[in-house]
């Protein structure tokens, strides 16, 4: 009986002491994981840079058929008005022949309009505008052809130019991000 | 649970053949062999551990946001205080810790003081130690020079001009260090680049502390050589959980200077940008430089100031030497130890006065207190050692040969 | 251990207030209480609200503040006004922006991403401006005078019309009782009725005086609310794990005879 005891007596100190141990390991473990968060977080965008998050741009200078670009978060915007015939051509195109395939309403909010990230989705180059064998932009790094939609039609680039979050503040305003 | 590492896997055997890295760290920093009669004064060498190392992480994320240039400098400080995520955090760990650190190795100096640590056989420990503390100080100082600040810019102005006490080449020194004709951006370039270089060459001074520390082992509040086994524990977990135990408390302390008065510990003055064309009404160091700052005060005669300033650093160096006693730690030093109080509080005195205008009263009680910090290690040191009867050593730590009194009272300080 | 740390800290404590008002040239500042005063201390929106409304139509023109953007305006832990209302406040001011596609620089209206916009072009025009004495940038001017929030506070009500005898003003000098030897550069600017307050607080001196020295606490210290939250909850961890260590120390030396 009393060896029992003895043993149980023991056992019992083993578990609180094991108790004691563990809790004060996992709580020192939960501080230094707390502690490393400030370290990655400083280098997340910034408070001044999330601040230029978004830029306004004005519609009203540019004629059809032309475009300008504007440096949003630090990459280049496309802003293309599209002519007549651009658009009819963006439209035209069969879904089947697409390796990303997107029709263009879903690309554009105004038809007019053509807003989207100028950076080709293969490995980050600028595509020039009014080139390429889809009458598009191409990109000169690898040969990517993107079509009137921004739509990648042939060349190494995976996807379609990213377009944006943009709203319509008025019908010559528009809001990038 | 003190064996010695045995590599178990094949994995594990395999690499400590050729690199036994694990056999030297569970050595030194789990099995070795430690007094096991070392107070809570003896745990801030693992506090200052620590306070390096925070400061090279904090250092090394806010040089991702700094910029070392005149006229952005202080901007960009503010650009972390108030943009950077955690950015304010960051920074008042690193201006804070920078005040810690120097709290941390003042005590830890000034327990090697009372125990003897610097006594043979542990002379070159301490020697190592003097070189941290001078480039410590070098580090500090550069970098308070960083924000570019009208403290920062005074200090760096007034300390780089010390150079210029050099005789013959003095102007010559100092436009070299200023890299101008006083002191402007191309200081503040040649600091950052410095003070982003010196924490590492301390880590490598602090390895070598540790490994000539390794080789006679820890010295203990007895001052006598231990038996290992009889007189020793692991360092791992006994010592390894009071650091840390002792560290938190210090940690606590740290953190209410961060949380809840960052800015107590510095200067106002340091929140106006720099400018060459006005000087603040009272130029004063940090408060950890403040003793050595009074010292140099103290010389009427600005070669004879700075030679003063540098000695007294310097001469930590030869204390060593300059002890003649053969005991270790003031605890059987009934003599010297009052002469050990003496010197701390003349410490403090220099450090007060440092903050003081230096005239009247100041600049004579400053004179004073500079006279007795030298002369305690040139005359005090060395003569006690033979006038003093030092009180009877115990044969072991294990069995020390001690009054029931004391020994009652020595478990109360331990619990 | 710890006593003798208190006693060292405090000391030096003691050596940095001492010499802060050691001068002697200088009266003791006022000490109101703050809201933001304390370890739990926070700002009172409405206050820093005020506040921005003084800075703006009383300070502005002559001091700037550099280290603020509009969009500080909205964020948590200082007035917090509105998006909306803060564009609307930034709309008010003209920046320089450009260069145009013809390159030439134009003005437009302040944003949010902008600077809080300076009443000079460059220091130089400041200082011509004001007879020689550039009035400071205000962004952290709480942190950078001995005193901080309750020195500009008492700064702000320290003139008095009748200048004490004795004491010679030059020109464009001006008595206060809180100024470094009675003498500032800056005339009185606080005045009863000073500004028309949006919230309908009445306009009294002591009132502009308050809340625009709240505004300036929090400009020099915007991170204030957010470094008081997270660091109590530091010190609470950190008091938990101390005692968790102690005891884990006590057990792990429990069986060693020291």
């Amino acid at each position: 009986m009393d060896t029992k005891k003895d043993i149980d007596a023991a056992d019992a100190k083993v578990t609180r002491r094991d108790f004691l141990y563990l809790t004060t390991g996992s709580f020192t473990a939960v501080g230094a994981g707390a502690l490393a968060w400030p370290f990655i977080s400083q280098m997340n965008p910034d408070a001044s840079v999330k601040a230029l998050a978004s830029t306004e741009v004005d519609l009203s200078p540019i004629m059809p058929g032309q475009s300008i670009t504007i440096l949003w978060r630090g990459k280049p915007v496309f802003v293309r008005r599209r002519t007549e015939e651009e658009i009819a051509e963006a439209q035209a195109v069969e879904q089947i022949d697409l390796p990303d395939p997107e029709t263009d309403e879903t690309r554009v909010q105004k038809p007019e309009w053509l807003v989207m990230v100028g950076v080709c989705t293969h490995l980050g180059c600028i595509p020039l505008g009014n080139k390429g064998e889809y009458n598009g932009w191409f990109c000169p790094c690898h040969g990517s052809h993107y079509d009137t939609s921004g739509r990648i039609r042939k060349g190494p680039a995976p996807k379609n130019l990213e377009i944006p979050n943009y709203v319509f503040l008025n019908d010559n305003t528009i809001k990038i991000g | 649970m003190s064996d010695d590492y045995q590599p178990q896997s094949a994995v594990a055997k395999w690499i400590d053949k050729r690199l036994p890295i694990v056999t030297l760290f569970s050595g030194h920093l789990m099995q070795f062999p430690t007094p096991k009669n070392l107070n809570y004064w003896w745990t801030f060498g693992g506090i200052l551990t620590f306070c390096l190392i925070t400061q090279i992480i904090t250092g090394l994320v806010l040089a991702m946001h700094y910029i070392a240039d005149a006229n952005l400098a202080f901007a960009s400080v503010e650009h972390i205080m108030r943009d950077v995520n955690y950015g304010w955090l960051l920074r008042y760990i690193h201006a804070t810790g920078a005040s810690m650190f120097f709290i941390a190795v003042y005590l830890h100096m000034a327990r090697s003081l009372f125990y003897g640590s610097y006594k043979e056989p542990r002379e070159l420990i301490w020697i190592i130690g003097v070189f941290i503390f001078l480039l410590m100080v070098a580090t500090a100082f550069m970098g308070y020079v960083l924000p570019w600040g009208q403290m920062s810019f005074w200090g760096a102005t007034v300390i780089t001009n010390l150079f210029s006490a050099v005789p013959f080449f003095g102007e010559a020194i100092t436009n070299w260090l200023w890299g101008d004709y006083s002191v402007s951006g191309a200081l503040l370039t040649r600091f950052f680049t410095l003070h982003y270089l010196m924490p590492f060459l301390i880590f490598g001074l602090v390895i070598l502390h540790i490994w000539a520390l390794h080789v006679p082992g820890n010295n203990n509040p007895e001052g006598i050589d231990v038996v290992k086994g009889q007189d020793t524990v692991p360092f791992h977990p006994h010592y390894v959980v009071k650091d840390v135990l002792a560290l938190v408390v210090f940690m606590i302390i740290f953190a209410g200077f961060v949380f809840f008065s960052p800015n107590i510990l510095g200067h106002s003055d340091n929140y106006i940008q720099a400018n060459p064309l006005q000087t603040p009404e009272h130029i004063v160091p940090e408060w950890y430089f403040l003793p050595f700052y009074a010292i140099l005060r103290a010389i009427p005669d600005k070669l004879g100031g700075v030679i003063a300033m540098v000695s007294a650093i310097a001469i930590l160096a030869f204390i060593p030497w300059l002890d003649s006693s053969k005991v270790r730690s003031c605890k059987y030093r009934p003599l010297y130890r009052q002469f050990y109080w003496i010197l701390i509080i003349d410490f403090i005195v220099l450090g007060y006065l440092g903050a003081q205008p230096a005239t009247g009263i100041y600049l004579i009680l400053g004179r004073l207190a500079t006279l007795y910090y030298f002369l305690h290690f040139i005359l005090v040191m060395p003569l006690i050692g033979y006038i003093e009867k030092p009180k009877p050593l115990p044969k072991s730590i294990s069995e020390p040969v001690l009054s029931k009194e004391e020994q009652l009272a020595k478990s109360g300080q331990m619990a | 251990m710890l006593k003798i740390k208190n006693i060292f800290l405090s000391l030096l404590l003691s050596i940095f207030t001492s010499f802060a008002f050691a001068a002697g040239e200088m009266h003791e500042p006022m000490h109101p209480d703050w809201s933001f005063q304390g370890p739990l201390g926070k700002f009172e929106r409405a206050e820093l609200q005020r506040g921005y409304q003084v800075y703006t139509e009383v300070c502005s023109s002559c001091h700037s503040m550099d280290l603020l953007s509009y969009r500080n305006l909205i964020q948590e832990g200082g007035p917090e006004f509105s998006e909306k209302q803060v564009k609307a406040m930034a709309a008010m001011f003209e920046v320089e922006a450009g260069p145009d596609a013809d390159g030439e620089m134009f003005m437009r209206p302040a944003i949010l991403s902008d600077k809080f916009v300076s009443p000079w072009k460059n220091e130089q025009e400041g200082r011509i401006s004001n007879g020689g004495a550039y009035p400071p940038d205000l962004s952290v001017m709480v942190k950078a005078r001995p005193g901080g929030a309750d020195y500009l506070y008492s700064l702000l009500l320290g003139y008095e019309d009748e200048t004490p005898e004795g004491i010679t003003l030059d020109d464009g000098v001006y008595y206060n009782i809180y100024a470094k030897n009675q003498k500032i550069a800056m005339p009185q600017v606080i005045y009863e009725d000073g500004v028309e307050y949006t919230d309908g607080t009445a306009a009294t001196e002591v009132q502009m005086a308050r809340d625009v020295t709240a505004f300036l606490a929090w400009s020099a210290e915007p991170k204030l609310e957010e470094r008081k939250r997270i660091g109590f909850k530091v010190i609470i961890y950190l008091i938990i794990l101390s005692f968790l260590l102690y005891f884990t120390n006590k057990r792990i030396w429990k069986d060693t005879s020291h």
